[in-house]
């Protein structure tokens, strides 16, 4: 989608700023929000692309002025409510009564080793979005490709930066998990995934690029239409 | 749009009153929370990207395995896993400068830097460094890359996540990967700062 969210190449939103020193968790809801992505995804939440299209979906004014992690409560929300996993006044309810006691305590449970056990194993172990598909590669190394037009109403990685932009493709990766399809609830659907190198005049005009530079983008098989073959040699060419 | 923007005190009660109902349900619970937590304050961080830099600076064979497989080669180091299943290091020369970014969210390769600073994430620094990464890094981290150097800039859009193995520092021959270590930097690793200096 055309959100927000996709932000390379927006001016006039201020100047990066760099602190000193910064805890890695600045408060304790930040604490408390950074485990849920990975329990809400145990628990059958979401998976990685539809997470991430909750947090393009926050208003876009939030979005921008909110803490990082605060996108995060926003999606679980989202797919809480959508799945029936959360009912919303119960949470409105809850959110009045610790806004007013914000001492009280969380409801009295007991630990559970296999939750634990899975944080333990998770951490080392990560899921890789890599799947084996029978596909073959469309585009090879040194490929001249075009990036297609196509603006999604749902969730993509086709950043508006780089669409209609023509670039080399610099590395193939293999297959993986296909964000258009993975993140609207529509299946993993293994596309190969290429790294596309564009020059900065590709991408922002002779007159208004920084010299000497490119940006490395990662695009899958069907964000790309072909402009020129490699003009190196193939395997089995006649010299 | 009706968005309003909450304070801190309403954000904590908006995420006590949701950790509750999690915790009711068995998604989670205050161990698993702290537990987590101490992963990422105390185990993972940049301090595991530098082992695995000032190795590759110190073992020639090991850098070009590093190279070809980030993910394998520092599986042999014993680091691997969450939001880092699937790496790339993108090596600095003379000739070419490399930074990190992730335009669309904030994608960043946690095994080997930890979770990723404020600004790493905000849409000040997504916005900018792709299309002015050299004044981002001169106005903001007060890095100059020369004109004559090409500056790359690697958008984490897709699972594969890179991370820049920076240049090993003149003056430290006969150096202990350990010694190497220490003037590895976490911004050197996204790009954005040097490595410690050498005092000659």
């Amino acid at each position: 989608m055309n959100g927000v969210f996709d932000l390379a190449g927006t001016d006039g939103i201020g100047p990066v700023v760099v602190p000193e020193h910064e805890p890695v968790f600045r408060t304790e809801w930040e604490k408390a929000v950074f485990p849920m992505f990975a329990m809400c995804f145990r628990a059958g939440f979401f998976g990685v692309d539809q997470f991430r299209h909750g947090i393009e979906l926050i208003d876009p004014a939030v979005y921008l002025k909110s803490p990082y992690y605060e996108h995060w409560v926003h999606t679980i929300e989202h797919f809480g409510e959508k799945l029936g996993k959360l009912d919303m006044a119960e949470l409105d309810r809850r959110t009045a009564h610790y806004l007013a006691n914000p001492e009280a305590p969380l409801p009295q449970h007991q630990d559970d080793p296999e939750l634990l056990a899975f944080v333990e194993a998770v951490v080392p172990a990560g899921a890789t979005a890599k799947r084996e598909s029978g596909k073959a590669a469309r585009f090879k190394v040194g490929d001249i490709v075009r990036v297609d037009r196509s603006a999604p109403k749902g969730h993509t990685r086709r950043a508006r930066y780089i669409r209609g932009a023509v670039g080399e493709v610099v590395l193939a990766h293999g297959t993986f998990i296909y964000p258009d399809t993975a993140g609207n609830g529509l299946g993993e659907h293994p596309e190969h995934v290429y790294t596309v190198r564009f020059t900065n005049e590709e991408l922002w005009g002779a007159e208004h690029a920084e010299p000497n530079g490119s940006v490395y983008f990662d695009v899958w098989d069907p964000y790309i239409e072909l402009v020129a073959p490699s003009s190196a040699p193939t395997e089995g060419a006649v010299a | 749009m009706s968005a309003k923007i909450r304070t801190q005190e309403e954000i904590a009660a908006r995420v006590k009153a949701l950790e509750s109902m999690l915790i009711e349900q068995g998604v989670m619970t205050t161990q698993a929370i702290d537990r987590m937590v101490d992963i990422y304050e105390h185990e993972v961080g940049p301090q595991l990207g530098a082992k695995v830099v000032a190795k590759a600076w110190s073992d020639p064979e090991f850098k070009a395995r590093l190279v070809e497989d980030a993910s394998e080669a520092c599986k042999q180091l014993g680091i691997s896993g969450l939001q880092g299943e699937d790496m790339v290091v993108v090596e600095n020369t003379d000739d070419v400068h490399n930074i990190i970014v992730c335009t669309l969210c904030s994608c960043y390769p946690w095994p080997v830097l930890g979770l990723p600073p404020n600004w790493y994430k905000d849409p000040q620094y997504r916005a900018a460094i792709t299309r002015e990464p050299r004044k981002v890094l001169s106005d903001s981290f007060g890095f100059t890359v020369p004109e004559s150097v090409e500056v790359r800039v690697w958008d984490s859009s897709s699972e594969m996540r890179y991370w820049v193995l920076p240049q090993r520092p003149a003056g430290t021959d006969g150096w202990s990967e350990a010694q190497l270590a220490e003037l590895v930097t976490r911004d050197s690793m996204i790009g954005v700062g040097a490595v410690a200096q050498v005092a000659s």
